[in-house]
């Protein structure tokens, strides 16, 4: 099998006529309202203020970051502690490209996405020859790593960090038609491009994450989590497969940590290599929400956006009552809410389980064979 | 001379990691749980033991010997009522819950103790040193090495010649069987933690006494624990000795070229075993 995740086919035609299905009446419906959803989120900007605007852009992010971890650990079966990593060489490769290399922000944040892919090489080579759990620390220390050595490069202000140029953001693309044609302000323009992107990456990511999991690979993965020796006995290529996502993650979370370095437009190693805010946010909302669904992060990163907005002014009482609530979660509930509102309803809104449909003594709702 | 100094500090510092590392390795041992909130926890006793001292102006080795049946107590109901609950097949449940508790146990020190840096004075100790024909060592690095010494001694003693010990070990190989030979797994894993959370105490004493300490110092802690066990090899605790010294002489030589580069240098150390030996120096078991 190869590792392209361009083929897809949910619906497989056999002989007799039965089918192999994936999506659900429930699916389909949920299809319709989350593109409506996606409509009404991108007129954001036009809509509410820019505070709120703001609080969405870290909700997509979050979720972006949440979605990539799930299917890393929930899916792959590599439990990652060292996603900061990616978020901190993607954010870093973006100032670097701008402050040296004079890239335009919005140029330089698929070049930031690569050099996280980049960095995710060497860094699987290490990490992959560690067993199970101590994969979780190895990618930790190479995380560390990274922090220290970002931290040595003196001419992007080595441990205590560096701004974005004014300049670098003020005339990036797009900016000025958002302002011609809008009639934005400067900074309003620049919130909303931000938050445009993290719309689209959000929305991509979650749907590049369902396709994958409806796919010949996806199967793959899943009967690796089941049971590894078996589905390598049947021809999948684990370690290959568990490669290919973990670059692909990594990919993706560089991007989005160039994103959100964007938007605050100050880094510093200690903040963009921060384990507690891109990996252990992370981690709790995955778990919260329900790892291993697609819907769980989703779920996730709400409750936690609520969380934080009611409790953060707490500080380390709130992170302590995070701390404890995943401990709860996994122990009581280890699908999370998720798990728990599906298995009263029976919901799957981003279905991946394969149905057997049609066929001779069909007793399909839809009245026989192709019905 | 000075680089003989600089190789004779790593190594006593690499006393202090084999400290860090022992508890987690037995943990790892018998039950093959990796406690993410092993460095907190060491934190976690530090904090106990100068508590203890300032309460009752102890002297800090006696506070350790009280801290130490408490820290006992503290694993035992940590493993017996939470970990436990993790164990199975599926690795995700205890790493997450064990992720979930050092970010619980960090933030409640936090909270109780503030961010403060605090040290455990141990007097004139902290001074002391002695001197071998023109190099000197300090005194406490001295006992911080033999006392890691004495550790892996008496675990080694433990393991292999008592009863407690073999019911360690036949867990760790085939838990079914040796439940059917009448041992209860569950109280052996969390005595199996409580005597880790005592060699944590250990730890915690020279950690406490030797530099400064807060309540966020517990995730490095957890690193160099890690990286002396996967240096020296699994299911080794002489490894784990040898592999928290070669840290511990990486760090200081590399401190000794550019103060910036001591953690580094220790990783790289790491990695490079990694590259060269992925199973360690001197492994041992088959995991």
């Amino acid at each position: 099998m190869t590792t392209g995740f361009e083929t897809m086919s949910n619906e497989i035609e056999t002989p007799q006529g039965w089918r192999v299905e994936t999506r659900t009446r429930l699916s389909g419906i949920f299809a319709v309202v989350s593109l409506m959803a996606v409509v009404a989120l991108a007129a954001a900007p036009f809509l509410v203020s820019r505070g709120v605007v703001q609080d969405l852009f870290f909700i997509l992010t979050m979720l972006a970051l949440a979605q990539n971890w799930n299917l890393l650990a929930g899916y792959a079966g590599l439990i990652s502690v060292g996603q900061q990593l990616f978020v901190g060489c993607g954010a870093y490769a973006l100032f670097g490209l701008v402050i040296l290399a004079g890239f335009d922000p919005i140029f330089a944040i698929p070049f930031a996405g690569l050099f996280a892919m980049v960095v995710a090489a060497p860094t699987a080579f290490f990490a992959f020859r560690l067993y199970g759990p101590y994969f979780a620390i190895g990618t930790w220390v190479i995380a560390e790593v990274g922090r220290l050595l970002f931290a040595q490069w003196k001419t992007l202000g080595g441990g205590t960090g560096t701004s974005m140029p004014r300049e670098a953001t003020k005339d990036m693309l797009g900016l000025s038609l958002l302002q011609d044609w809008f009639g934005m302000r400067s900074s309003a323009a620049a919130d909303a491009l931000a938050y445009w992107l993290a719309l689209a990456l959000a929305a991509l990511t979650i749907g590049f994450v369902y396709k994958l999991l409806r796919s010949k690979q996806g199967l793959g993965l899943a009967a690796v989590r089941d049971n590894e020796t078996a589905a390598r006995a049947l021809g999948v290529e684990a370690r290959r497969l568990k490669t290919a996502i973990y670059l692909l993650t990594a990919f993706l979370t560089g991007i989005v940590g160039a994103l959100i370095y964007l938007q605050k437009a100050r880094i510093s190693p200690d903040a963009a290599f921060s384990l507690t805010d891109w990996t252990a946010y992370v981690v709790f909302i995955v778990v919260i929400g329900g790892i291993g669904t697609i819907e769980g992060p989703i779920l996730g990163v709400i409750v936690f956006f609520l969380l934080q907005n009611a409790f953060s002014s707490y500080g380390s009482w709130y992170l302590l009552a995070l701390g404890a609530l995943a401990i709860v979660t996994m122990l009581f509930a280890p699908r999370g809410l998720w798990g728990l509102i599906s298995d009263r309803t029976g919901w799957e809104l981003f279905p991946v389980r394969r149905l057997l449909k049609g066929g001779p003594h069909s007793r399909d709702d839809k009245g026989g064979p192709h019905g | 001379m000075s680089f003989i100094d600089t190789l004779l500090q790593g190594v006593l510092l690499g006393g202090l990691y084999a400290l860090f590392a022992a508890g987690l390795s037995l943990v790892f041992g018998i039950m093959r749980l990796v406690n993410l909130a092993h460095g907190d926890l060491i934190v976690l006793a530090a904090f106990l033991i100068l508590l203890i001292v300032s309460t009752f102006g102890l002297d800090p080795f006696l506070a350790a010997v009280i801290a130490a049946p408490m820290m006992f107590g503290i694993g035992w109901l940590l493993q017996y009522h939470l970990l436990n609950r993790t164990l199975g097949k599926d690795i995700l449940p205890p790493l997450l819950v064990t992720f979930g508790l050092s970010i619980v146990i960090q933030n409640g020190l936090l909270e109780g103790f503030t961010a403060d840096s605090r040290r455990i004075s141990a007097g004139a100790l902290e001074t002391a040193s002695v001197n071998f024909g023109g190099i000197s060592a300090g005194v406490m690095p001295l006992v911080t090495f033999a006392s890691a010494v004495l550790v892996i001694v008496a675990l080694n003693q433990l393991i292999y010649r008592t009863a407690l010990g073999r019911a360690f070990r036949a867990t760790s190989d085939d838990v079914v069987t040796a439940s059917l030979m009448g041992i209860r797994p569950n109280a052996i894993f969390a005595i199996a933690t409580g005597l880790a959370m005592m060699i944590v105490t250990v730890a915690a004493l020279y950690l406490g006494t030797r530099a400064n300490f807060d309540p966020t110092a517990g995730p490095a802690r957890l690193i160099y624990a890690f990286e002396a066990v996967i240096i020296g090899g699994l299911g080794s605790l002489w490894g784990t000795l040898a592999g928290g010294i070669i840290l511990g002489v990486a760090q200081t030589v590399g401190a000794a070229i550019n103060p910036e580069w001591q953690i580094l240098s220790g990783h790289i150390a790491f990695l490079l075993v990694l590259l060269f030996r992925p199973r360690g120096l001197f492994p041992r078991a088959v995991d």
